[in-house]
């Protein structure tokens, strides 16, 4: 596990995870500010900013003093030149998510944060167009959220329910 | 007017209104801000102490001088249903927007509500020029979760299907860009070629495309008799032929003119814009997960990464063009090196009996059942694993809660994130550099809209 | 497929078996690939299973000039008035090959996002199932829509419960079905 790095904000809850360097659970004032410090820390590239939705798993292991939501946004970082690799996963909020959107430190998050609004409905304040990008725009509902049911039209000849 | 015309007419209106996008289109001025207008020309990088230059936005450009067009997304050149919003002045293109979208299939969606077995089947079809290597980025991601070595022959087996199915996107690209800039031959030569790899694939797997080859806990077949032979035909034959295309394409002046100095994308730009690839290392920066971050045995092999150093467009031709010859090169030492062993994991829990076992043994029934039925349970966890495919890196985060179904599966496309590139490439640049821009940037609208 | 199963010659043949030779002789496609199927339909105007000896290599980019619609892959919900605009815009006499799993049915997306079968929104004249289908039987399907523009069977655009008018028996030829240009690789 490395450490985080000087700048960091105080008080952000660092643990190893599988397959990454550290694995980092800011609080939503805190995000921001820790990015922040990875990037001057060497993190050059954002990879990926997802969304999940722990409606049906609340459950999941937490480390100590990590206030559990609905929502929650993964952040992963990758630093080319120490090879490492950091996760960052901020615990978005209940009924209104919302984080701050790293568009200013990594313009490439720009479509990620996108996507993550059009499927999960997590707002990013500062994000310069926040529109849906990948349903139709007059669509109603955030798709992957636990509560918007899959879609499925029921097939003719069908019994059986097996994993599908 | 004939009642059939006013239907016509009608209907006309209501499928414009139907197609229009609204806020994800491009704007006029007048209604975009500035945040967002200085995106769109592509001077998105803030970098530190670096102010927008007003004079690169043409803010004071009336509405009246330029022209909103539309390409797309039904579009002969834009691989895929793509639809650009560009802004032209002229004959020269100021801002643009990519509106995707289209292909939108709720992948991930559809992933929750599948086994891990099935899984395969849902994220080989996201990039569908290399369904081997998203199925293995998935399948590792899984691994990592479960926590179950795979055997040394499936590796190999793995990383030389792979590196196959590099060569086979490869040439789909060379013969696209090849199409899109009018050398309409090289379609069908990389097309040619491509079905031999596909041959192979079709014996090895069953199918030619979407194979569902690489499942968790190894691949899903050996490979046949005789692999050997047909490999080292592959190798031979498109490795001379590499040289052919280098005649055709290569020194030949117009196509340098379309590419050479066209598009140039920066360093530093690159990795804000978290492009990985060919896209990035055509800036000169020598990043490529087998070579930093190997994974399956690449540790093991010899091969070059490729780098170019302009980061125009035809750096970008060059290094495919390359990564060809070097994946060949791996593809032989596959050949030299292939272990002997199993195929896929003998855990019992995660791999299916073999077909003839289930009439012999009652337990093998059983597994067969559960694990056709429920599926094998992966332990709560969440990972995210990435390999590198030929757009650049492909990612899988797998949130899992205990049973047969992950919780959440999201596949960072490299597309995607590539796709951002676009309006500082083409900003600048003649209509014609537009088609030659979206062709060495090669998305695969598959895995941009998932 | 050449002119001696015209059975007459220019002279005494009859304008519609001239006419309807000729439409199936150079049926143009309109571009329209979609998804992975596009890919394998590229593959079928490729060099190994050719689409030009059919007259049919010319994938015209206007919807105006072409003849037959092959949707090749799946339709997502934001794609659907897209495609009705394309299909709307070819002329008259058209078709629609509905090709692939996704474009017949919705196949393996049964959810939200995927129109589940494109004939929801076009009329389809022949179907051709695999994911994807092999260029083999893209070949098959095009033959069949050939067989059925030669004996006429498809004249026009039919409203909804209209009885079929056929001005003679339809025709029991069936096409062969092509052999596979190669099983493995060759050596």
């Amino acid at each position: 596990m490395i450490p985080l790095p000087p700048t960091a904000p105080p008080g952000v809850i660092a643990v190893d995870g599988l397959a990454t360097d550290v694995m980092c659970f800011p609080t939503r004032d805190q995000y921001y500010a820790l990015v922040k410090s990875f990037k001057d820390d060497g993190f050059e590239m954002c990879v990926d900013v997802c969304g999940v939705d722990y409606l049906e798993h609340p459950e999941r292991e937490l480390p100590e003093g990590v206030v559990a939501t609905r929502f929650e946004v993964v952040t992963n970082l990758l630093s080319l030149f120490k090879r490492q690799r950091v996760r960052i996963r901020v615990q978005a909020g209940d009924d209104a998510p919302e984080v701050d959107s790293l568009f200013t430190l990594y313009p490439g998050t720009e479509a990620l944060e996108r996507e993550t609004f059009d499927m999960f409905g997590v707002l990013f304040t500062n994000h310069p167009d926040l529109t849906r990008i990948l349903m139709p725009e007059e669509w109603e509902g955030h798709p992957l959220r636990k509560d918007y049911g899959i879609g499925k039209v029921p097939v003719q000849f069908k019994e059986s329910p097996g994993p599908r | 007017m004939t009642d059939s015309t006013v239907r016509t007419a009608e209907r006309l209106e209501m499928l414009a209104v139907e197609t229009s996008e609204g806020a994800q289109e491009l704007q006029r001025r007048a209604e975009t801000g500035t945040d967002e207008l200085g995106r769109e020309v592509g001077a998105v990088l803030r970098l530190p102490g670096l102010t927008l230059d007003p004079q690169s936005v043409d803010f004071d450009r009336r509405d009246d001088e330029t022209m909103i067009i539309n390409m797309g997304p039904s579009h002969p050149s834009t691989h895929g249903v793509l639809r650009l919003m560009l802004e032209l002045d002229g004959e020269y293109v100021l801002r643009t927007k990519p509106v995707i979208g289209y292909l939108h299939t709720g992948m991930e969606k559809t992933g929750e509500a599948l086994s891990y077995i099935q899984g395969a089947t849902n994220v080989t079809r996201m990039d569908y020029l290399s369904p081997v290597i998203n199925e293995l980025g998935y399948s590792m991601a899984v691994e990592k979760l479960l926590d179950i070595e795979v055997p040394e022959r499936a590796t190999w087996i793995r990383m030389m299907m792979s590196e196959l199915n590099r060569i086979s996107s490869h040439l789909v690209w060379m013969a696209t860009n090849g199409m899109d800039l009018g050398a309409s031959s090289m379609m069908i030569y990389g097309l040619r070629e491509r079905e031999l790899i596909l041959a192979f694939f079709e014996k090895t797997a069953g199918l030619r495309m979407n194979l569902n080859y690489v499942r968790p806990g190894g691949v899903a077949a050996d490979l046949p008799d005789g692999w050997r032979d047909d490999v080292l035909v592959i190798c031979d034959t498109i490795y001379a032929r590499t040289f052919e295309y280098d005649e055709l394409l290569t020194g030949q002046p117009i196509f340098r003119g379309r590419m050479v100095g066209v598009a140039p994308l920066a360093a530093e730009e690159a990795l804000a814009l978290g492009v990985t690839g060919p896209l990035l290392r055509s800036t000169g920066v020598a990043w490529d997960l087998r070579r930093s971050m190997p994974y399956l045995a690449y540790d093991q092999v010899e091969f070059d990464v490729i780098v170019g150093t302009y980061g125009d467009n035809f750096d970008r031709y060059a290094i495919r063009l390359n990564e060809i010859r070097e994946s060949i090169r791996i593809v032989r030492q596959c050949i030299e090196m292939m272990p002997a062993g199993d195929y896929r994991s003998q855990d019992p829990k995660v791999t299916p009996p073999p077909r003839a076992r289930i009439g012999e043994s009652m337990e093998a029934l059983i597994h067969h059942f559960k694990l056709f039925t429920e599926g094998f349970h992966v332990p709560q966890g969440e990972v995210y694993s990435a390999v590198e495919s030929p757009r650049g890196e492909l990612g899988c985060y797998l949130v899992s809660d205990g049973g047969p179904k992950p919780y959440r599966i999201h596949v960072r496309a490299p597309s995607f994130v590539n796709l951002q590139a676009i309006s500082l490439l083409m900003r600048g640049g003649s209509m014609s550099d537009t088609i030659t821009v979206i062709s060495t940037i090669d998305p695969i609208m598959g895995e941009v809209d998932r | 497929m050449a002119l001696e199963d015209l059975q007459h010659n220019f002279l005494t043949g009859r304008v519609e078996d001239l006419v309807r030779w000729a439409r199936r002789a150079s049926v143009w496609p309109a571009s329209f690939g979609l998804a992975c199927c596009a890919i394998e339909m590229m593959a079928t105007g490729g060099a190994d299973f050719d689409l030009a000896r059919f007259g049919m290599e010319v994938f015209r980019n206007s919807p105006r000039q072409a003849d037959l619609m092959i949707v090749a892959g799946r339709v997502s919900q934001k794609m659907a008035p897209v495609l009705r605009q394309v299909y709307d815009q070819m002329m008259e006499p058209k078709w629609v090959i509905s090709m692939g799993v996704c474009a017949s049915t919705g196949g393996l997306f049964n959810n939200y996002a995927i129109v589940q079968g494109v004939d929801q929104i076009v009329p389809v004249d022949v179907y051709a199932p695999g994911c994807p289908p092999s260029p083999e039987t893209l070949m098959h399907a095009i033959l069949t829509l050939h067989e059925q523009i030669r004996t006429g069977e498809i004249m026009k655009r039919r409203s909804a419960g209209e009885p079929i008018h056929l001005d003679h028996e339809p025709s029991l030829w069936t096409p062969e079905v092509p052999v596979a240009v190669r099983v493995g690789t060759p050596k």
